[in-house]
């Protein structure tokens, strides 16, 4: 058995793919959930309840999804110039430091200055955080898989230290976290009363900047040619160094406004927890949406809808909350096969 | 004489495309049949269904009296059918031995029976003049040498039948003669060779018959003795050749000037060794030589890709010692790189995006945002499309959908509306069709019409010859003094290839 290229892709073609995709999915946890002694119907309902049901669970959903679109744009950005950034998980906390350094009164603006000034930070800190590793890669050759995900433990052992020790809130009653952001620096809510936030809002926007700059500038062209055939691109005069640096960057910083954003919108304040592994998830969310900016939007907010969904549904009915991550996984799967029979036919062994 | 080999009605299709249609032919044992025909003529599928890699659709081989099963190397092999491809199968780290003796023993057994071997190996040597020592070690073999080892180990495994894709393609003129030596040695041992090649003169050199091959259909079965080259250069392509001529042109000022240059090793290039070289507008420069002799580290060191250790690089009189490639394109050099699939061109960018590759400083695509200009791209992407007659369905189409001739108008194309004023082209008709090349020919006679400084680097020495003011052999890393086109002795420029004279 083989693949084939496809010379065409009848139109109908993807539609079924992704629905089918979709099917199979929904095939297989209703499956899960009947082994776990539920009805899948019940199931899903209290699924979509719980991520649908009210004006709370929607913010919810949307709150989740916030980091989310972050971190996917941060790896979407990466991987599509073929730069393999598994550190968003550390630059997320690198962006989370630099608002608490910032934000919790070393100065003080009016919020219209204040909020844009830790957004500015936290993206700058973030970039920062991505820099060596690129540079390490294009000078030493240094695999960026091993210097960016070794980062990630580092990083989190310097906020451990540092919520453990110089920067631990003396009010939090011995909890390991920092002080809160002055009220100056909070993203502001969307929806009132709500966890849902400015975040959301900035996440988006950033999602079509991304768009933009990628399918309409001469920087975006540069890190596409870098990704698909560096060589091509560089007897082509394009400066491979730089435009991965210039990839580097965006994808860091993007990485880093999710740690803004998670401090200054949803929480408050920096503490170890702040992630739930987003920098990770975020590499599901990049590949769901096939590394395109808005497909990363409508990814993330399907891993939120099925994260809050799934907790609401496991609280319910009592299936493990476990699902969630096995629903997650069998969409990314069964839409990345979709996508590559979209591209390839299957030739069976003899044919050929 | 009875037949060895008889191949009858094979069909073979991939998709909507016949790549062997109704073929049918027969080899005795003795003799050597040449098969000709262009790339893509169904040549390469037709020796791998006998060879067993490709299953027919439809159609028998009979092999020394059995029918052969299809889909079957092992079979193929054990019934006595040896094929050399063109890209050599061997082992580079182990020894000549141990790449004879790969696969002939049973793996359960402790130790090689090297003795026998070795015995064997000395008399198929001395019987065939195919001399080579067994302890060393294939990576230090030349590519002759690498091609006399792929013969070796098909006649080590008894074949009666040996089959030879393009085996000449790489080797220097000298080289193709001791080769053409030992073929005759073998037939007259009652060997069956099947030779595949595109070079005319070889084949009506060695062969007894030819078959030619277009579109996957056998267009012809001659005598070679019978043979007319003409005739059979049309055969293969169908309908008469127009080839481009060289006329006399008029030299300007210096182009592009090399003084003692020298380039370390490394990244799987040769080093140079202070070379010189002056190119003037309206000139075409040959370099000739044999593959892995410092070809790729000279056309990247014209272009800035590979940064010279010492010595001087003038381009239009500008120093542009250590100067990045996107430097050397801004002072007007363009580069046709050998791999125009690897370096040219990106197959999964549209057909205009490949076209705007080399202008994202553009202000005319960019502009002083970096915000691409569709409507110029586009125009600019027609317009090449249409001046070099590069065929494809739209601007829009992924580069990878294009055949190769189509991808080098494109390249060779988009690099022209640079106005360059220095080509460097690498084995620029490599892989083609007959009329993809003479379209490569004229552009870059034409180009030299317009005092562009050419630099051809090929291995194909009738191109150079068609081409080429002035031919520089390269060997080891070091060029020769220039020779006139005009007393050009091809034997000496086959010798020094070889390293005559270095």
């Amino acid at each position: 058995m083989r693949l084939e290229a496809r010379e065409h892709t009848p139109l109908w073609l993807p539609w079924i793919a992704i629905l089918s995709s979709g099917l199979i999915t929904l095939i297989f946890a209703a499956i899960l959930i009947m082994v776990a002694g539920a009805s899948p119907v019940t199931g899903f309902y209290e699924l979509y309840k719980g991520a649908f049901g009210s004006k709370n669970s929607i913010a919810e959903t949307g709150a989740t999804a916030t980091p989310l679109i972050f971190t996917g744009l941060a790896a979407a950005i990466a991987f599509r110039a073929r730069f393999w950034n598994i550190g968003a998980e550390g630059q997320l906390y690198i962006g989370a430091l630099a608002a608490t350094y910032f934000g919790t009164g070393l100065v003080v603006f009016s919020p219209l200055v204040m909020v844009p000034f830790l957004l500015l930070t936290g993206f700058l800190f973030g970039a920062l955080a991505l820099l060596p590793m690129v540079l390490l890669r294009q000078f030493l050759k240094v695999d960026e898989v091993v210097t960016t995900l070794l980062m990630n433990f580092v990083i989190i052992l310097l906020v451990s230290y540092l919520l453990e020790g110089p920067w631990k809130d003396p009010y939090s009653l011995g909890w390991p976290q920092a002080s809160p952001v002055i009220d100056q620096g909070v993203l502001p809510q969307i929806i009132p009363r709500t966890r849902l936030h400015l975040g959301f809002a900035i996440a988006i926007t950033m999602a079509f900047l991304v768009w933009y700059i990628q399918s309409k500038t001469s920087f975006g062209f540069s890190s596409r040619a870098v990704g698909f055939n560096p060589s091509t691109a560089k007897h082509s005069g394009i400066s491979v160094t730089k435009t991965m640096i210039g990839v580097a960057v965006l994808s860091g910083g993007i990485a880093g406004l999710a740690g803004v954003s998670e401090v200054a919108g949803l929480k408050g304040y920096l503490t170890l927890d702040l992630s739930p592994g987003f920098g990770y998830t975020g590499i599901a969310v990049a590949m769901l949406g096939n590394l395109h900016p808005i497909g990363v939007i409508f990814s993330a907010i399907f891993i939120a809808i099925i994260y809050v969904g799934a907790g609401a549904m496991s609280r319910a009915i009592e299936v493990p909350t476990y699902l969630a991550d096995v629903i997650v996984a069998s969409t990314i799967l069964t839409v990345l096969v979709s996508l590559i029979l979209i591209r390839y036919r299957i030739m069976l062994r003899g044919k050929f | 004489m009875t037949a060895l080999l008889n191949v009858k009605n094979i069909d073979k299709s991939f998709g909507r495309l016949n790549a062997n249609k109704n073929i049918s032919f027969d080899v005795a044992s003795g003799e050597i049949v040449a098969i000709l025909g262009e790339n893509g003529a169904g040549k390469t599928t037709l020796m791998n269904i006998i060879f067993g890699h490709y299953v027919a659709d439809s159609g028998l081989i009979n092999f020394n009296g059995n029918e052969l099963k299809a889909g079957d190397t092992k079979a193929a092999i054990d019934a006595g059918i040896g094929m050399v491809h063109q890209h050599f199968t061997l082992a580079e780290n182990l020894t000549v031995l141990e790449n004879i003796l790969v696969g002939t023993q049973p793996l359960y057994q402790p130790r090689l029976s090297e003795r026998k071997a070795k015995e064997k190996l000395k008399y198929l040597a001395a019987e065939f003049g195919l001399e080579l020592s067994p302890q060393q070690l294939v990576r230090n073999l030349s590519v002759g040498e690498k091609q006399r080892l792929e013969i070796l180990k098909t006649l080590f495994g008894d074949c009666k039948l040996l089959i030879l894709d393009e085996p000449t393609a790489s080797l220097t003129p000298q080289e193709v003669k001791t080769l053409f030596i030992s073929i005759r040695k073998m037939v007259a041992s009652g060997l069956g060779v099947i030779l595949i090649s595109h070079k005319l003169n070889e084949i009506l050199e060695i062969s007894n018959r030819i078959i030619v091959l277009r579109s996957g259909e056998v267009v012809g079965k001659v005598k070679t003795k019978n043979a007319d080259k003409t005739q059979l250069g049309e055969m293969i392509v169908g309908r008469k050749i127009n080839r481009p001529i060289r006329k006399e042109n008029s030299f300007k000022e210096a182009r592009i000037q090399l003084f003692q240059l020298s380039t370390k090793s490394g990244n799987g290039l040769a080093a140079l060794k202070n070379v010189d070289l002056e190119v003037r507008g309206g000139e075409i420069i040959g370099v000739a030589g044999v593959a892995g002799n410092g070809q790729k580290a000279l056309a990247e060191v014209l272009t800035g890709h590979n940064k010279p250790n010492s010595g001087k690089i003038f381009v239009n009189g500008k120093n542009l010692f250590g100067k990045t490639p996107s430097d050397f394109m801004n002072s007007g050099v363009a580069y046709i790189p050998e791999d125009r699939n690897a370096d040219g061109i990106i197959g999964d960018m549209s057909v205009w995006e490949n076209i705007i590759l080399t202008e994202s400083k553009n202000l005319k695509f960019f502009n002083k945002k970096g915000i691409l200009n569709i409507k110029n791209s586009h125009e600019l992407a027609n317009s090449v499309c249409q001046k070099n007659d590069v065929r494809c369905q739209s601007i829009e189409q992924s580069a990878r959908l294009l055949s190769g001739g189509n991808i080098q108008k494109l390249l060779i194309g988009k690099w022209l509306e640079r106005k360059p004023s220095v080509i460097v082209a690498c084995q620029p008709s490599r892989g083609l069709d007959e009329g993809a090349i003479s379209a490569v020919h004229k552009t870059l006679l034409s180009e030299r019409k317009k005092s562009t400084a050419i630099i051809l680097i090929s291995e194909d020495l009738d191109e150079l010859l068609l081409l080429a003011d002035k031919i520089v052999v390269l060997f080891n890393g070091k060029l020769s003094q220039f020779i006139e086109n005009s007393n050009l002795n091809p034997n000496k420029l086959g010798l020094m290839m070889a390293g005559d004279g270095f």
